[in-house]
């Protein structure tokens, strides 16, 4: 098991999910999104994940439908290949190599085996020209097949897939470009081109930036950068082409999408409003406002029941009949940048970071799904360009996770900054942190740290900023009020110059605190200089205790290329190194330090105890630019692994956001082959169908969790569910019509169910029998006992044990309720 | 879709007192009757008999009230010039009262016309108080003198003329039936001993003495003089104890709580200030309308007597708690509208099929108007707001989506002269002093153009510019003072940095307005 252990940098979750225009099914069940190197398959009705496409090896551009068979759907690539898909069963079907990175994807009913892709052109290799090319799907049985049969359509047109449509039953293709509209005829094989003034000397931006062409009727819709939406009609030739404008965005129409029946017309922009146009009618409109972020795609289901919108924070919503948002499918949430660092919530686990603008969101790591949203502005957002917005810098928990601190900070052009701070207390009964204390401009100038202190005992903040002073801030307790609230302790400074970082150790009895180029280390119960270290030169960058067995080391990193190690015990410098540290992250829950080194245009990392000159592990070049944000997130479960390289992984696991926002994470095979076998499990779990008889057997199954949860680690994997009955399974996957009648199947189906038990046993049955004739009427009596019967099944091999004699009693009991019970159940 | 959240309203920390047991005593008391007597209150005495009715001196009348009445049960009107300090007989039968015309009268309380009649003082009687045998009559007159009378006889018994100028208060111990304490306007206290023929004790309060007070051990005596109040210990023969100086005019009267733990000291500057005995601090203080000359407090602290110089008497009763609760029950019973009621405690049956409602979240006028993107409306009607946190809240938020400016622009006289008036009020509050700059900066903007078109909007900003000016003058004045201060505390700490910094940002707000000013007008 531990032989071939090699340590693997693996991406892990978070992939953009709004990255091209989500597809709902024929009927309305599922939800097919590009995510990354995969399509992901969610439900449209309970937003769970159901299962993903894999197969591409560069980023998914573009999914549709296959016009031909509502079962299969078409999905292109940057790495060349159009694939189709069982997305039902998650079956490649077939691959079809075009040899050209392609850009987005287009079919229509009227072009039977053929797809229109966006491909770069041929001659400008690595050029900003794209082509519109139409490719004939050769039809054989292989796997894979190279489709080289090309012939482009349209020169030069955009990459982005909203810039092209198909119109009325596939008779022309309209495609936008700047500041002009094509439009291909396929039956005269000819185009017309429609051209804006570029109209720059009013303030206006004429430019195109997306088209929909009505599905009845010949009209196409653009929509441009000012916000205002043309409707195109008669420009089947060049002179006599006519336009209407409609106009309520005030920011660029992202998206035009029309109904399936051409009555209303969908738009969306930066505003985060969903606007329904009524065709005929177009001086009325329909709104749906604060969607939360931009729109930047609009789908509707084929039979225009639900629509569903992709917005700009990685999330989609889907919306029934354009009134009522009935689910959201939300990633991870990559704003423009992580201000917060990455924190690991000590309750949840999760990772904490900046989430929608003035939010944070806890993302949970190993169910890939974000868990919430925390509003830590509480403020209406405004969906406006250019305007100054508050935004979460900085967050903190403390060792236990019962107080979130957060900073937000908003800079307005040429005036003052303004600064909250706000602790957040956890509520046990709402199960969310409730608002405590908000501090109104706690420093003067930017906050550059804070830190909760870990010790158990007292909860203390410190905060250090920019305004030369570090402060530190304590629960107040306050006899009168019923709940304290924090107040300023203390405030620090050292010779003026600027506190950059700080540092608890890790039982909190002291606190370092860099000023520029002199490392402070105080004593935060009576707040006394104990001394300083320095080390010029440079100016400290960051700062590290050591924990455990090291915890005498103090690490720090200086902006000179120096890692530094002094121990505490003598006050002096142990070793320094030049190296230049981007990244200092301590492990909570061993002596290890991770440290990212940035050279040469990429990031080196090495994991290393303060007592041992040779580090534990180093990879070079672990991916390009500097590494900004890591953290150690602690295992639910220690791995044990015995070799050398990977031993520093078994307690926690490392993860980190490349400059590109990618999350990336170390893992090993063992672990790979465990999440790949519990991955397996779940997917028999989603492949079961919603039936009555499901609603039994998930009753079932939570309650065999229950049990197993309650006598192992409450997080246990699942590989080691217990595997059920056969005829549990066979029972649930024959189809019910070829089944026997339900009152007949029952008895055999409980008597199934049913396990030989102690003789201990059998006397407290007894009781409970006597007890439950008094009761016999009541219905609700039957489930428990049925469930708890059922519970006790799974440990025993399925067969028919001899029966005793109170369990026949029993049973007779159980088969004269349950033919009304169960058919209330498939009633309902 | 998440719904649309309302402008926060930010909580300022409120500058005032604390809230402490003593805060919570002495507000509980209820809203003051008021009495309108014919000239300024000069004298007020509870009687210790059990309605505890009090005798009030003003101008030439004493009247006699009852504990709740509003109307005098009795009055006493044969004074031939201004009465002075009427006051009860520890069994409550007498009564004893001074006049200006030299003349002491001793009443009794159910009967009208004067008992005995003590003439012997050649000027005004000030001071009148009865021994603690009941048999004997204190008096201090403007004649220098102070005069012990024999109550059967009539007779004066001893006369002091220690003192050099008024005797204008005076007391008498309760446990011992010899001496007696006057105060006078030659800034002494004397202690008489009625066996000796001398003063026993002399104490210098350096200010004319308006009130003494005994405390009940008397072993602590106090005095008020001058803006001070002093405590002397009278066991450590006289020594100054403590003194006080918490107002800035004349104190005139002083009181003591029922349980001795609370001493009260009225003044002219229409403050009464309540001290707690242990460490002198002060714990409470009522404001009145006018400036105050005498003050009694009843038995039980169960109401508190306020003379003032406008003739103005005030009364403020406890609140007994049964009538807290009363009031407090009565608003949970109160009944609703039926239409609320209806069907809320209507049990849903087993098979009801239960449609809950959302509960509807309402929002404030402004809100609605900021939810559409009214910004102009939105400022009017968090203008129309007659709290300004609410205002500059508003003001805040249409900053922060950058449209202050349009909501600022377009407004015609009226309406400007309205926000100008805002600004006037409150631009100078550090509260608010951030956000009303940035506005008094934009309005100078856009209406630059205007100016001198309308008299009554150029009024408003040579006000507003005038106020501005006073306030950069003030806040350079208060850092030259903190510049002081900080080189005093040098050698400490320098924690105070952080009060310094808050009033440079302010002084520098508020300098970048004048410069607009000095620009536009």
């Amino acid at each position: 098991m531990v032989e071939h252990a090699e340590i693997r940098m693996v991406r892990r979750g978070g992939s953009k999910i709004n990255f091209r225009e989500p597809v709902i099914t024929n009927d309305s069940r599922f939800l097919l999104c590009a995510a990354g190197e995969s399509v992901n398959v969610y439900s449209t009705s309970t937003e769970e994940f159901v299962h993903d496409l894999q197969g591409h090896t560069d980023l998914v551009t573009g999914v549709v439908l296959n016009p031909s068979n509502h079962l299969q759907v078409y999905s292109c690539s940057a790495d060349g290949t159009v694939r189709l898909w069982d997305f039902m069963d998650g079956i490649l079907i077939k691959t079809f190599i075009i040899g050209y990175p392609i850009y987005s994807i287009y079919v229509s009913e009227k072009h039977g085996g053929v797809v229109f892709v966006v491909v770069p052109m041929a001659n400008y290799k690595s050029s900003e020209l794209f082509q519109l090319v139409a490719v004939h799907l050769p039809r054989s049985g292989d796997q894979e097949v190279e489709a080289r049969e090309l012939s482009a359509v349209l020169c030069d047109v955009s990459p982005h897939p909203g810039a092209v449509s198909f119109g009325r039953e596939g008779e022309y293709i309209a495609a936008t470009k700047g500041l002009q509209l094509e439009v291909f005829f396929f039956k005269k094989q000819k185009s017309y081109r429609f051209s804006l003034k570029s109209g720059m000397k009013k303030g206006v931006k004429n430019a195109f930036t997306c088209v929909s062409c009505h599905p009845k009727e010949d009209c196409i819709a653009t929509g441009h950068a000012d916000g205002k939406i043309r409707l195109w009609r008669n420009f089947n030739q060049k002179k006599e082409y006519t336009y209407t404008t409609l106009h309520w965005h005030h920011g660029a129409v992202n998206t035009l999408c029309f109904t399936p029946e051409g009555t209303n017309l969908l738009s969306g922009g930066i505003e985060s409003v969903l606007v329904h146009w009524h065709y005929t009618q177009e001086n009325q409109k329909d709104f749906l406002p604060r969607l939360g972020a931009a729109i930047t795609h609009i789908a509707v289901s084929p039979d225009g029941s639900l629509f569903c919108t992709s917005h700009s924070d990685n999330k989609i919503t889907i919306i029934q009949s354009c009134v009522k948002v009935s689910a959201i499918i939300q990633g991870l949430v990559k704003g423009d940048g992580v201000w917060t660092d990455l924190i690991i919530d000590p309750r949840s686990k999760a990772l904490v970071l900046n989430g929608k603008p003035g939010h944070l969101q806890f993302y949970s790591l190993h169910r890939d799904k974000q868990l919430y949203n925390l509003d830590i502005v509480q403020q209406e957002y405004i969906n406006e360009e250019g305007l100054d917005q508050f935004e979460v810098v900085k967050a903190a928990f403390d060792a236990r996770g019962d107080w979130l601190a957060t900073v937000e900070e908003r800079r307005k052009k040429g005036a003052e900054l303004e600064i909250n701070l706000k602790l957040w207390a956890y509520d046990k009964l709402t199960q969310s942190f409730v608002l405590n204390t908000t501090v109104t401009a706690p420093h003067e100038d930017r906050i550059t740290g804070m830190f909760f202190s870990p010790s158990p005992e007292t909860t203390m903040l410190v905060t250090t900023s920019l305004d030369d002073h570090f402060k530190a801030w304590l629960l107040a307790d306050h006899s009168d009020t019923k709940e304290g609230f924090w107040s300023c302790d203390f405030v620090g400074g050292y010779h003026l110059l600027k506190p950059g970082c700080c540092s608890y150790s890790a039982d909190g009895s002291l606190l370092a605190v860099g000023f520029q180029e002199v490392v402070t280390v105080w004593s935060p119960a009576s707040w006394e200089l104990l001394t300083t270290l320095s080390q010029p030169p440079g100016a400290i960058r960051d700062l590290c205790f050591g924990r455990l067995s090291c915890s005498k080391y103090l690490l720090g990193t200086s902006t000179k290329n120096q890692l530094c190690c002094w121990n505490l015990l003598t006050c002096s410098l142990e070793w320094s190194t030049p190296m230049d540290v981007s990244l200092l992250q301590a492990d909570p829950l061993s002596e290890n330090m991770a440290a990212f080194c940035s050279q040469s245009g990429s990031s080196d990392l090495f994991v290393f105890k303060p007592s041992e000159p040779r580090p534990l592990y180093s990879q070079k070049a672990l991916c390009t630019g500097k590494v900004q944000h890591a953290v150690f997130a602690p295992r639910d479960q220690m791995l044990e692994s015995c070799e050398e390289r990977t031993q520093w992984l078994n307690r926690s696991q490392l993860y980190f956001i490349t400059q590109d926002m990618d999350l990336l994470t170390f893992s090993t095979k063992t672990e790979e082959d465990r999440l790949l076998a519990s991955s397996k499990q779940l997917m028999v779990d989603d492949s079961v169908a919603v039936t009555p008889f499901y609603l039994l057997l998930g009753k079932h199954r939570r309650q065999q969790l229950e049990k197993q949860e309650a006598l192992t680690n409450p997080m246990a994997e699942r590989t080691q569910l217990p595997q059920g009955s056969i005829a549990i399974k066979e029972l649930l996957h024959t189809p019910a019509h070829v089944l026997p009648s339900a009152s007949f199947l029952c008895a055999m189906f409980v008597r199934s169910l049913l396990v030989s038990r102690s003789s201990a046993r059998e006397e407290k049955a007894e009781e409970e029998m006597e007890s439950e004739k008094e009761e016999e009427d009541s219905e609700g009596e039957a489930d428990p006992r049925l469930g708890e019967s059922a519970a006790w099944a799974p440990s025993e091999e399925f067969g028919a044990p001899a029966l005793t004699k109170a369990q026949e009693r029993e049973l007779r009991k159980v088969k004269t309720f349950d033919h009304s019970w169960l058919s209330s159940l498939l009633d309902s | 879709m998440a719904s649309f959240k309302p402008t926060k309203i930010p909580i300022y920390p409120k500058l005032g007192e604390k809230v402490t047991p003593d805060t919570l005593y002495w507000k509980n008391y209820k809203a003051p009757v008021q009495i309108k007597e014919f000239g300024a209150v000069t004298s007020i005495d509870f009687s210790p008999l059990a309605p505890h009715n009090y005798a009030v001196t003003a101008s030439t009348r004493i009247h006699i009230y009852g504990p709740f009445s509003q109307e005098p049960v009795k009055t006493f009107t044969r004074f031939k010039d201004t009465a002075y300090s009427g006051k009860f007989r520890s069994d409550g039968q007498l009564l004893v009262a001074g006049c200006e015309d030299s003349v002491v009268r001793l009443f009794d309380v159910s009967g009208k016309v004067a008992l005995r009649v003590f003439k012997g003082h050649t000027k005004g009687v000030h001071v009148t108080d009865f021994t603690s045998d009941c048999y004997h009559i204190l008096t201090g007159s403007d004649d220098y003198t102070c005069r012990l009378w024999d109550i059967p006889n009539s007779t004066e018994l001893t006369s002091y003329k220690e003192h050099t100028d008024y005797i204008r208060c005076g007391t008498t111990s309760k446990l011992n039936r010899d001496i007696f304490i006057t105060g006078s306007y030659d800034h002494t206290l004397r202690v008489f001993d009625a066996r000796v023929e001398k003063s026993v004790m002399t104490m210098d309060h350096s200010q004319p003495v308006e009130s003494v007070l005994l405390y009940p051990s008397e072993g602590l005596l106090v005095s008020s003089g001058g803006r001070y109040v002093k405590v002397w210990d009278l066991l450590k023969g006289g020594q100054p104890l403590v003194s006080l100086k918490n107002h800035h005019k004349t104190v005139t009267c002083l009181g003591l709580s029922s349980n001795g733990q609370r001493l009260l000291s009225a003044s002219l500057d229409r403050h009464v200030k309540i001290y707690n005995t242990t460490n002198y601090k002060v714990v409470h203080n009522f404001d009145y309308a006018a400036s105050i000359l005498s003050l009694a407090l009843a038995p039980d602290d169960e109401s508190i007597v306020v003379g003032m110089t406008n003739g103005v008497l005030s009364i403020k009763h406890r609140k007994s708690p049964e009538e807290k609760q009363e009031v407090a029950g009565k608003q949970r019973v109160r009944p609703v509208y039926r239409v609320f009621v209806k069907g809320r405690n209507y049990v849903p049956k087993k098979d009801d099929f239960f449609v809950s409602k959302p509960v509807k979240s309402h929002l404030a006028k402004y809100d609605k108007q900021l939810k559409r993107f009214n910004i102009s409306k939105a400022l009017d009607t968090a203008l129309e707001n007659r709290k300004p946190d609410i205002t500059v809240a508003v003001m805040k938020e249409l900053d922060r989506r950058g449209t202050l400016k349009n909501a600022l622009a377009g407004r015609d006289e009226q309406n400007l002269s309205q926000l100008l008036n805002f600004l006037i009020g409150n631009v100078v509050d550090p509260r608010f002093t951030p956000v009303l700059v940035t506005a008094t900066e934009m309005i100078l903007d856009i209406y630059q153009a205007v100016v001198g078109q309308s008299s009554v909007v150029d009024r408003q900003l040579v006000r507003l510019q005038e106020l501005v000016e006073r306030e950069i003058d003030y806040q350079q004045d208060l850092l030259e003072v903190l510049g002081m201060l900080d080189t005093l505390f040098a050698t400490s700490l320098p924690r105070k940095e952080v009060i310094l910094k808050t009033s440079c940002i302010l002084s520098i707000n508020l300098h970048l307005v004048r410069n607009s000013f000095i620009l536009y007008l």
